[in-house]
């Protein structure tokens, strides 16, 4: 039995701790927003956050989260919009959509640490998450398009 | 005249076997009936929780998935498998006939109640220096855990070394028993800190240097080690992180799992911080960060720090844009998502791998250990994890990775033969 808290609530799956967070996140506790791209950590379509830092859920093992927090794209905003959801939406970044949860999960992380981030800053946190539309351009855009509205709140609240 | 030399050889032999039989001779001490829990008092079982937690004692006597120090945890020793023994108060199985005065002697001398001789795979040779009122207070915790009975395995070493009468000759070779003396050249905090390191927390143990023997190199506290399949980096000046452990990175260390100029617990050294030292009080883990702030020498590097952050920041910066390295595209894809290049500043959850000792560690062990394997929610950093790539990246790409970031994030020296040692952790790691 493992225990941990997704998207605020807490669960306990009985599955064998080897199981892939990704995997119990999908079948088990039935949040589908999460995708599986390549199931080896290297495309970032199943990012999720643990502890608030982006991570791959599809070579995360689900002992590894044992009373952690989990946070999937569902978690984000109870009303899908977070700044980088909007920002997303306004852009109108997404193509055929399927990597985008772990894009805008990565982004998110991203501008906790860098609040005002450079193309350089974007290119060196986002380039492990690969997205076959080439969406790339718009998604640098809505990323400082979030990043703006972001520092507004911390200036504003 | 041959018969005369024979006979002398014989009574010089059997002489010297009586010496050394007289030599490891302990007499049993009686057994007790286990003490009730009202004969202590609840003032010392707290205190005895505290030093429990501060020497691990769980660590080594629970084995994996198994009860609360009933034992039976396997000890990879160059000697054999050594099980670690049931401390709980089962009278059969643990330790519940052990009279106080039974587990002093243990704590001290290194002797089980029945007066044999206990393996230093226990490490007698550092409690002999906890005082009296800690002895009493640890025996109070486990004589009032729930007693579990259970059996451990038998000890793998071989004959005659497990002979436990010849460990009175160990004893005669290497071990000095006796409480633990200050220093009147140093401060009281320094001698708190020295007192718990070199006594009940065991750090040599672990970090410095054993001989062929087994016992701890003298001339060597400190020095560095591999234990468990793990290098126990040095605590000496000789530690190759860029920054030194100054005071203040070390009681970060201790108390969180986290120093954000040189990495996480992980490992062998997870438990040590998570389970172990988290139960001490803040200025007992400052007395720990004041010792061996001095034991490295911070202070004469205290200078280096902030070129060095510089320098590793810069360095971070690699592997940015277009690239055609394969390493340094897998670092990107894999890594950097996480391991972000390129900060202003040293976070402490953006854990910069130029600064990290297992990048600058002189072996890739722990390095290639957290790649494969990574770091679970309640080890490193709490609450984070790092995923491990075992199942995604071959070999290959992990020593690629590996060698890249010692390559571009460090001045040292190539690892050699980084695919075969990958390949060899990884096999150890499905052994498992």
């Amino acid at each position: 039995m493992t225990s941990f808290t997704i998207n605020g609530r807490a669960v306990s799956v009985d599955v064998d701790e080897d199981t892939p967070l990704l995997w119990v996140v999908r079948d088990d506790i039935g949040l589908t927003g999460t995708k599986f791209g390549c199931g080896i950590g290297m495309c970032g379509a199943c990012t999720v956050h643990v502890g608030g830092r982006a991570t791959r859920s599809c070579i995360t093992p689900l002992g590894a989260v044992e009373g952690a927090n989990v946070t999937t794209i569902e978690g984000l905003d109870p009303a899908g919009a977070h700044p980088v959801q909007k920002a997303w939406l306004a852009l109108q970044v997404p193509q055929c959509g399927y990597c985008q949860s772990g894009q805008i999960m990565q982004a998110v992380a991203l501008l906790k640490d860098f609040p005002s981030p450079t193309d350089q800053d974007i290119d060196a946190v986002m380039s492990g998450n690969l997205c076959r539309c080439m969406t790339y351009v718009r998604i640098r855009a809505a990323i400082k398009q979030a990043a703006a509205e972001l520092r507004g709140q911390t200036q504003n609240g | 005249m041959l018969k005369r030399i024979l006979i002398g050889l014989a009574a010089v032999a059997i002489v010297g076997l009586g010496c050394f039989a007289a030599l490891a001779w302990q007499s049993p001490i009686s057994p007790i009936a286990p003490p009730a829990k009202a004969s202590f008092s609840p003032v010392l079982i707290t205190r005895g929780e505290v030093l429990a937690g501060a020497g691990y004692c769980a660590t080594c006597h629970t084995s994996k998935g198994g009860r609360p120090y009933a034992g039976g945890y396997a000890m990879n020793t160059g000697f054999g498998k050594i099980y670690s023994t049931n401390i709980t108060p089962d009278p059969e199985t643990g330790i519940g006939s052990w009279s106080e005065e039974a587990f002093r002697r243990a704590m001290h001398e290194g002797v089980a109640r029945d007066g044999t001789h206990l393996f230093p795979a226990f490490p007698y040779d550092h409690f002999t220096k906890l005082t009296d009122g800690d002895v009493s207070a640890l025996y109070a915790y486990v004589m009032t855990r729930k007693p579990v009975r259970a059996s451990i395995p038998a000890n793998t070493v071989p004959f005659p070394l497990n002979i436990r009468a010849l460990q009175a000759g160990w004893k005669l070779l290497f071990f000095r028993p006796g409480r633990y003396h200050g220093r009147a050249d140093r401060g009281p905090e320094w001698n708190r800190g020295a007192y718990l390191a070199e006594g009940l927390s065991h750090c040599g143990a672990c970090h410095t240097p054993r001989n062929m023997l087994g016992a701890e190199k003298s001339g060597h506290s400190f020095a560095g080690a591999v234990i468990d399949n793990w290098v126990a980096p040095p605590l000496t000046k000789e530690n190759p992180s860029p920054t030194p452990w100054s005071e203040e990175e070390l009681a970060a260390y201790l108390r969180s799992g986290v120093s954000r100029l040189h990495g996480t617990a992980s490992g062998p050294m997870s438990p040590v911080v998570h389970d172990g030292l988290a139960k001490l009080n803040v200025s007992d883990i400052n007395a720990l960060a004041t010792y061996f702030a001095d034991v490295g020498d911070a202070a004469a590097r205290a200078e280096e720090t902030e070129a060095a952050i510089r320098e590793a920041l810069a360095a971070s910066r690699h592997g940015i844009g277009l690239q055609y390295d394969p390493a340094a595209r897998l670092y990107t894809a894999a890594c950097g998502s996480c391991h972000y290049n390129g900060g202003e500043t040293v976070n402490p959850l953006r854990p910069d791998l130029a600064l990290n000792s297992a990048v600058n560690l002189s072996d890739p062990t722990n390095l290639i250990h957290v790649m494969l394997d990574g770091i679970a929610a309640a080890e490193g950093a709490p609450g984070i994890v790092m995923p491990g790539f075992a199942s995604g990246l071959s070999d290959a790409d992990i020593a690629g990775i590996a060698a890249y970031l010692r390559a571009t994030r460090t001045s040292r020296t190539a690892w050699p033969d980084l695919e075969n040692k990958v390949a060899a952790i990884r096999a150890e790691h499905e052994g498992r």
